[in-house]
C-alpha cells in the first residue's frame, strides 16, 4: 500500500529525449518555461504548443502521464482563471449580477491558463525522462559555478541523493511502526482531521528517532569509505556532451530565436 | 609488527548527565593488546557490552584510543595525515546493511569508495566489476539495493569496501541481522576473499559457528581479551565459555557433556563429520 507511492515519477522508456545529458534538459526546461513568459500573441502560444508536442512526441511517453501532473494544479488553475476573469478591469462583456466579465480579463485569464498548463507539462516532460540520480548529478555540474560564492553545491547534491536513496526504506518503516501500532490497537482511520493527526504523533516519534540513528549510522559508513565532501572526488559516471546534446542546444536556441522574434515583430 | 597492532588500547566513553555534567565513565576497551598478522582470518567474539564493536572502530580511525596506540600497517591511528590511508587500507562492514549502502544502484554504490579516493573513472569500472564479480553479485549491479535480500546487501556492502583494495576488512556484526541463509551466503564470500584474495579479515561476531574457520579468536569480556587462541583451544574451554555468556555450538556441546560422562571423545569438536568420526573411533 504505502510502498506503492513513487516519487520522481520516472517514466521508463529509450527515446532521444531520455538519453540527453541532464544538463541539456534543465536548461530546456528553464528556457522553455522563460519563453512562454517571453511571448504574449496567440503566434507565440501556437510555436510554444508545437515545440512542446515535438518534444512529447521524441520522449516517447504517453500523453496521459503529462495529464496526470496536470491534476494536481487544476485546483489553482480554476483559481487563476476565475479571478483573472473577473477583476481585471476593461470593456465590459458580459455582466452577471456584480461580476463583470471583461475583454481584457478574457484574454489574461485564458493566457494563463494556457501559460501554466505548458508550464507543467514541460517540467514533468522533464522528470519523467530523466532518473533522480541524473537529475541531481546534472544539477551539481550546472551549478558548480556557485561554489565560488561559496555555495556547498556537492553536499546540497549528496543530500538530495540520499534522500532518494532512504525514500523507501523511510516508507516501508512507517508501515511497519503503523503495522506495529494498529497490531495493539491503534487507530488510524476512524475519527476527525485532528483525531488523525493526534494518532499520527505516535507514529512520528519512533519514525524519527530512527532516522536519526540511520543518519548516524550512514555518517559513519560513509566516513569508514574515506568520504570527505567534493574535495579530490572522482566520479564513476561523468556528464559529457555528446553530438545529440549538441543539436539539442542548437534546436533551444533557435526556438528560443523564435520565441524573442515573435514578441518584437507580433 | 603485523598489519594490525594494538599496544594497551584504552577507550573510555564519558557519560553525562542533561547539563552535561560528568555522570560516569565507562571503559569499553582495556588495555587490549593484540597483533594480527597480513593474512589471517581473526574472529573477536564478545557478548553485547563487551567493547568488541568498539574495539573494531579503532583500527578504521572512527574512534580514536583515550590511551595506549593502534597501527594500521606501521601507520598511528592518530595520526591525521594517514587518516585517509588508514581509512583506505582498512575498510569497514557494518551491522545494518540499509544504513551503509549510499548509492541507489548496486553498481554506484560499490563505485563510492574509489569515487571518493579520487581514481580515475576507467579504473572505477574495473574495480567495481571485479569486486561485485569476487562476491558474485555481478548479475545484479543495476539493480536497486531497495529490492534485495539481506544478505545481498551485506555482499553489496562488502564489495564496496574490496573495491578500495584495503589489506584487511573488519566486519563488525555483519550477519547480525540477517536470516541463516544470508548468515551463509555472506561467511561464505569473506572466506573466498581471506583464501583467494590474501585480504586480512577481522570478523566480530556472536554466531560461534561463524568463527571455525578462523586462524585465530580472541574473545573480549568487559573491555578485555578473556581468552585467545585457535578455535579448537577455544571451543574445548567449555564451561569458560559459558561463564562469558557464550553458546557453544551444538556439537561440540554435546561432545563435550558426553565426555564428562566418560565416552572417549576428544576435546574441542567443532563439526558433524568430526564428531561422527571421533564416535566411529569410539566404537
Amino acid at each position: 500500500m504505502i510502498r506503492d507511492i513513487t516519487l520522481g515519477q520516472y517514466y521508463q522508456a529509450d527515446s532521444v529525449i531520455h538519453r540527453l545529458d541532464p544538463r541539456v534538459k534543465l536548461v530546456a526546461t528553464i528556457g522553455f518555461i522563460i519563453s512562454l513568459f517571453v511571448v504574449d500573441s496567440w503566434v507565440g502560444y501556437v510555436v510554444a504548443a508545437l515545440f512542446l508536442a515535438c518534444m512529447i512526441k521524441l520522449s516517447k511517453v504517453p500523453f496521459r502521464y503529462m495529464v496526470k501532473g496536470m491534476r494536481a494544479i487544476v485546483f489553482i488553475l480554476m483559481i487563476t482563471v476565475v479571478f483573472n476573469l473577473f477583476l481585471t478591469p476593461g470593456e465590459p462583456l458580459v455582466t452577471v449580477w456584480k461580476l463583470t466579465i471583461t475583454k481584457q480579463g478574457l484574454r489574461t485569464a485564458v493566457m494563463m491558463a494556457v501559460r501554466l498548463s505548458f508550464l507543467i507539462v514541460g517540467s514533468s516532460l522533464m522528470t519523467l525522462t530523466t532518473t533522480p540520480n541524473s537529475l541531481t548529478d546534472g544539477m551539481e555540474k550546472l551549478m558548480k559555478p556557485l561554489k565560488y560564492v561559496k555555495v556547498p553545491v556537492h553536499e546540497i547534491a549528496m543530500m538530495m541523493s540520499i534522500a532518494l536513496r532512504f525514500i523507501p526504506i523511510l516508507l516501508e518503516e512507517t508501515d511497519k511502526i503503523m503495522k506495529a501500532q494498529i497490531a495493539r490497537g491503534a487507530d488510524f482511520e476512524s475519527g476527525n482531521l485532528i483525531k488523525k493527526a493526534k494518532a499520527m504523533v505516535p507514529l512520528l516519534v519512533p519514525l524519527f528517532i530512527s532516522a536519526f540513528r540511520r543518519a548516524n549510522d550512514l555518517a559513519m559508513a560513509m566516513e569508514a569509505r574515506c568520504y570527505r565532501g567534493g574535495e579530490h572526488r572522482t566520479k564513476m559516471k561523468p556528464l559529457c556532451y555528446h553530438a545529440a546534446d549538441r543539436i539539442a542546444y542548437c534546436v533551444l536556441l533557435v526556438y528560443f530565436a523564435g520565441c524573442v522574434a515573435i514578441r518584437i515583430f507580433f | 609488527m603485523g598489519i594490525i597492532k594494538t599496544d594497551k588500547l584504552t577507550f573510555e566513553y564519558i557519560r553525562r548527565d542533561e547539563e552535561g555534567n560528568v555522570e560516569g565513565i565507562t571503559r569499553a576497551v582495556d588495555e587490549v593488546d593484540l597483533d594480527i598478522r597480513q593474512g589471517d582470518f581473526i574472529a573477536i567474539l564478545g557478548h553485547n557490552g563487551s567493547g568488541k564493536s568498539t574495539l573494531a572502530k579503532h583500527i578504521n580511525a572512527i574512534l580514536y584510543p583515550t590511551e595506549g596506540t593502534v597501527w594500521v600497517d606501521g601507520m598511528d591511528t592518530q595520526d591525521e595525515a594517514h587518516l585517509w590511508d588508514i581509512r583506505q587500507e582498512a575498510g569497514m562492514v557494518f551491522q545494518n546493511p540499509d544504513n551503509q549502502i549510499i548509492g541507489q544502484m548496486v553498481e554506484e554504490d560499490v563505485g563510492f569508495g574509489p569515487e571518493n579516493m579520487g581514481v580515475p573513472t576507467k579504473e572505477i569500472w574495473e574495480r567495481v566489476e571485479e569486486s561485485l564479480k569476487a562476491v558474485g553479485m555481478y548479475e545484479f549491479r543495476k539493480h536497486s539495493p531497495n529490492k534485495l535480500s539481506g544478505g545481498q546487501k551485506q555482499r553489496v556492502s562488502i564489495a564496496g569496501v574490496i573495491a578500495m583494495h584495503p589489506k584487511c576488512i573488519i566486519l563488525d556484526e555483519p550477519t547480525a541481522m540477517l536470516d541463516p541463509n544470508g548468515r551463509k551466503e555472506v561467511i561464505r564470500a569473506v572466506r573466498a576473499l581471506n583464501d583467494v584474495e590474501g585480504i586480512t579479515v577481522v570478523l566480530i561476531t556472536h554466531y560461534m559457528e561463524e568463527i571455525i574457520h578462523a586462524d585465530q579468536v580472541f574473545v573480549m569480556d568487559q573491555g578485555h581479551i578473556a581468552m585467545e587462541g585457535t578455535p579448537r583451544e577455544i571451543f574445548s574451554r567449555v564451561d569458560e565459555l559459558k561463564e562469558l555468556r557464550l553458546d557453544v555450538p551444538q556439537v561440540t556441546l554435546l561432545a563435550h557433556e558426553l565426555r564428562e560422562k566418560g565416552v572417549d571423545l576428544p576435546e574441542g569438536i567443532l563439526t558433524i563429520e568430526e564428531f561422527v568420526e571421533a564416535l566411529d573411533r569410539c566404537r
